[in-house]
């Protein structure tokens, strides 16, 4: 062992395996909501939860145990078919489900263990009397480490140690079981002082003896200390496998209540012939052992999964980045040096780079993870924000094997929480007003995620109402969020929902109203280098799909120069590029200019300003300019002096020690070695000096 | 006396506990996910002593030792069955596939190591 506390490693991986558990009780649960009652489905939810108790039990984290316990029997009860699934035991599961997976975090923060006494009551209400006296007597379990010899013999402590005769006559079917007799003697023997005879008297001729079966007795006299239940122990195993008598001989036994010959209890002599046992009849076991590979040949292989530790992963992938940096250098400066395209060096170069990308390209896949978890995580949230608004919320979730950068499933988790709130809140409608519509009385939230060009696509639909256009415009004009004579399109009357400061719920309710809009969500997604689009039909429900790139790692950015200084902007955000011309350009207060594009006005900001570089962009003419669509929908223009390049860079954090700087979202290293930042567009717009930020709302709406 | 184990568990946790538990008694102690796969690992190793587990998916403990009973080089390997389940029944059934003896979860791991060499002989 060479770590310093290998207990504390176990019960770290214990939580890990109980994640993993979790998940399995989660779909489990899932697919005999779906109508999958098949018995394979609850063993697998009953195996998770009996794993965990197993586990916890080791711990001693005693209310896991007993949770998990209770939960167990109800499920045992289920797969024992005393208990039919119904839709109500189904809620009741998915709640102990969530309760069980509260125990466990807060045992593995080692918080507060939540009670959940409601709970359990309700989960005793169907276990079976039987079962709950099973239940009771199971979940005493033994602390670890009880001293197996911890009761002294009250009243032998006089000289000699009092005299046992055993007797003990295997049956063959003992041996067949794997036990000998040999370790018996010797464990009777460590117990004391033994004196052990063989009884050779049955074994028959050798004609006559029968290679299977028993025929050796032993009689042993013991002088121990310990007690008869002690003695008996031994024979543990092989109890109703043989005969075995013990018997207390000594003088003073005359004088004390000694039991007389004792017959081994428990095990009904019905298990005695026990002609199915293995061995008995090899070629018959051989037969049907061999037909089962093929029965569960058909489960799926268990993966092969290796654990490894997250700042190794961080290292390769920032050696990764430092190889593909290197690699556009080393294609510089052969260029540079005027090979030919053609030469075997640059045709080396050509494969090295392809190799790079596709090192690079797994080196990112291994930080990929599944959406699962984090769907599974919106089920319970799905679950506890229908019941606090009292209405039947389905949730279906589609891709949830689909891989994406962890950091991004971390990151995600907050932003979808408040769609699956909305959607519930305000996206379904109450119960009486779908059965109006004529809908099912069952709203459904459905939750999907897919690859789509190198992106991920993660979509949050629900089947409501859809948006209340003329509502959602009255709020904005009484928020003063647009002009009371703006004539908006329907996409921009949904837009409107990502504008700070909106709510449409008419009472702020328990759930989503807590002051977070969906302007949050939106910065949340674009902070991940995503994008959100919402569509809606009137009657039929809303759709939230965020697009997001599949890793943070690397990002595809337009190289440009502003200033003689190489920057990289996120291509996100760049929705176009525009030659600046005279007559494209009107200044609508000083220092305050706008370009038209195809009819409306945009504002002008000059990137070489914004970040220091210069006081004054000089002639506008013929310079470059980024449109760049904002995360409330408006859209502003940075002026640069020239587009270098597009290309995948890969991201590089700045230490701490740089300060935060507006507008700077990262570094990276360019082919030459160039070290470039990146920038983050919104800020600089955000914190762009003087009148040009003061851009007229109204001009934002006719862009 | 050091013996050559195989703990069949489902359970990741369970078998670190085992490792645990024997490796420092210098036990050797290989490890399987399931009783298909036990089987498939004791394909290569000849242990002297069973550990499994009842309850596992893919194939359950019974089954394992059922196969395990069938094929003639195992045909007098102790097995014990490590199990949360104290129930006679299931000592019934687990003896009737053929388990030398049982252990009830959580363990004891001077208990284990006791009835290890026991039915290690």
């Amino acid at each position: 062992m060479t770590s310093p506390d290998p207990m504390a490693e176990i019960r770290a991986s214990f939580f890990i395996e109980c994640e993993e558990l979790l998940e399995a009780m989660q779909d489990g649960l899932q697919q005999l909501e779906d109508g999958l009652h098949d018995s394979e489905t609850i063993n697998v939810v009953f195996r998770a939860v009996h794993s965990i108790k197993g586990g916890a039990g080791a711990f001693g984290l005693e209310q896991m145990v007993r949770f998990a316990h209770r939960f167990e029997t109800v499920l045992d009860g289920v797969r024992a078919g005393t208990l039919a699934i119904s839709p109500d035991l189904m809620k009741l599961f998915f709640r102990a489900g969530d309760h069980l997976s509260d125990i466990v975090r807060a045992s593995r923060d080692d918080d507060d263990v939540p009670q959940g006494e409601v709970l359990a009551a309700e989960l005793d209400a169907h276990i079976s009397a039987d079962a709950g006296e099973e239940a009771e007597e199971e979940i005493d379990f033994q602390p670890m480490g009880i001293a197996l010899d911890l009761d002294l013999p009250a009243l032998d402590l006089e000289d000699a140690p009092p005299l046992w005769r055993i007797t003990f006559a295997p049956e063959a079917d003992m041996y067949e079981s794997g036990s000998e007799a040999f370790p018996i003697l010797k464990a009777l023997a460590d117990l004391g002082d033994a004196d052990v005879t063989c009884d050779t008297s049955s074994v028959p001729p050798l004609a006559e003896l029968a290679p299977e079966s028993a025929y050796l007795s032993w009689r042993i006299d013991l002088r121990t200390q310990v007690d008869e239940a002690e003695i008996r122990s031994v024979f543990e195993f092989v109890e109703g496998l043989c005969a075995v008598t013990v018997e207390r001989v000594d003088d003073a036994a005359s004088e004390l209540d000694v039991p007389e010959d004792i017959a081994v209890p428990d095990l009904p002599p019905e298990d005695a012939p026990s002609l199915d046992r293995p061995g008995q009849d090899p070629m018959a076991t051989a037969e049907t052992a061999s037909k089962r590979p093929a029965t569960t040949g058909s489960t799926p292989a268990a993966k092969t999964v290796v654990r490894v530790d997250l700042d190794r992963i961080e290292r390769l992938v920032n050696l990764v980045g430092e190889l593909v940096i290197n690699q556009a250098m080393l294609s510089q400066s052969l260029e540079s040096a005027g090979l030919s395209p053609h030469s075997d060096a640059m045709n080396g170069l050509d494969e090295f780079q392809r190799l790079t990308r596709d090192i690079q390209d797994s080196v990112m896949m291994i930080r990929a993870q599944p959406v699962k978890p984090l769907f599974q995580r919106m089920s319970r949230i799905v679950r506890e924000s229908s019941a606090a608004v009292g209405k039947d919320v389905r949730l279906l979730t589609d891709g949830d094997a689909t891989e994406v950068d962890k950091t991004v499933i971390e990151r995600l988790a907050d932003p979808l929480t408040h769609m699956i709130r909305n959607a519930v809140d305000h996206g379904l409608e109450a119960p009486h007003a779908r059965a109006e519509a004529g809908k099912s009385p069952e709203g459904t939230v459905k939750l999907s995620a897919a690859h789509r060009s190198g992106r991920v696509v993660i979509e949050v639909s629900d089947d409501g109402a859809g948006i209340n256009r003329p509502k959602v415009q009255q709020i904005a004009m009484d928020k003063g969020l647009i002009p009371t004579d703006a004539v908006l399109s329907d996409g921009e009357i949904d837009n409107l929902l990502f504008l700070p400061g909106f709510s449409t719920a008419s009472s702020v309710s328990d759930l989503s109203g807590r002051g977070v809009g969906m302007d949050v969500v939106k910065t949340a997604i674009q902070s991940l280098g995503g994008r959100i689009a919402i569509t809606s039909v009137p009657g039929a429900g809303t759709t939230f799909s965020i697009s997001l790139p599949l890793t943070l790692a690397v990002l595809d950015g337009m190289v440009v120069n502003v200033a003689e200084e190489t920057l990289v902007v996120p291509l996100n955000v760049v929705a176009e590029t525009l030659t600046l011309s005279d007559d494209t350009i009107d200044e609508v207060e000083p220092g305050a200019q706008v370009v038209r594009v195809r009819g409306g006005f945009v504002p002008l900001f000059d990137l070489g300003q914004a970040l220091g570089y210069r006081t004054d962009p000089g002639n506008l003419t013929g310079s470059v300019a980024l449109l760049i669509s904002q995360e409330d929908g408006s859209r502003a223009a940075l002026i640069v002096d020239e587009i270098q390049d597009q290309r995948q860079v890969v991201i590089k954090g700045l230490d701490d020690a740089f300060c935060r700087s507006p507008g700077i979202a990262a570094a990276t290293i360019l082919g030459d070695g160039q070290i470039a930042l990146i920038i983050d567009p919104s800020d600089i717009i955000a914190h762009a000096p003087k009148g040009v930020a003061a851009a007229p709302t109204s001009l934002r709406l006719e862009a | 006396m050091t013996l050559e184990v195989l703990a069949v568990d489902d359970s990741r946790t369970m078998r670190n506990m085992i490792k645990l538990a024997l490796e420092p008694e210098g036990f050797t102690v290989h490890t399987a996910d399931d009783g298909v796969h036990g089987t498939e690992v004791l394909q290569g190793i000849a242990p002297d002593v069973i550990i499994t587990d009842i309850n596992m998916p893919r194939m359950d403990g019974l089954e394992f030792i059922d196969i395990v009973r069938a094929r003639t080089t195992h045909r007098t390997t102790p097995i014990l069955v490590l199990t949360t389940e104290s129930g006679n029944d299931l000592k019934l059934r687990a003896r009737k596939a053929g388990a030398t003896g049982w252990i009830v979860k959580p363990f004891d791991p001077a208990k284990l190591i006791k009835a290890l060499r026991m039915v290690a002989g």
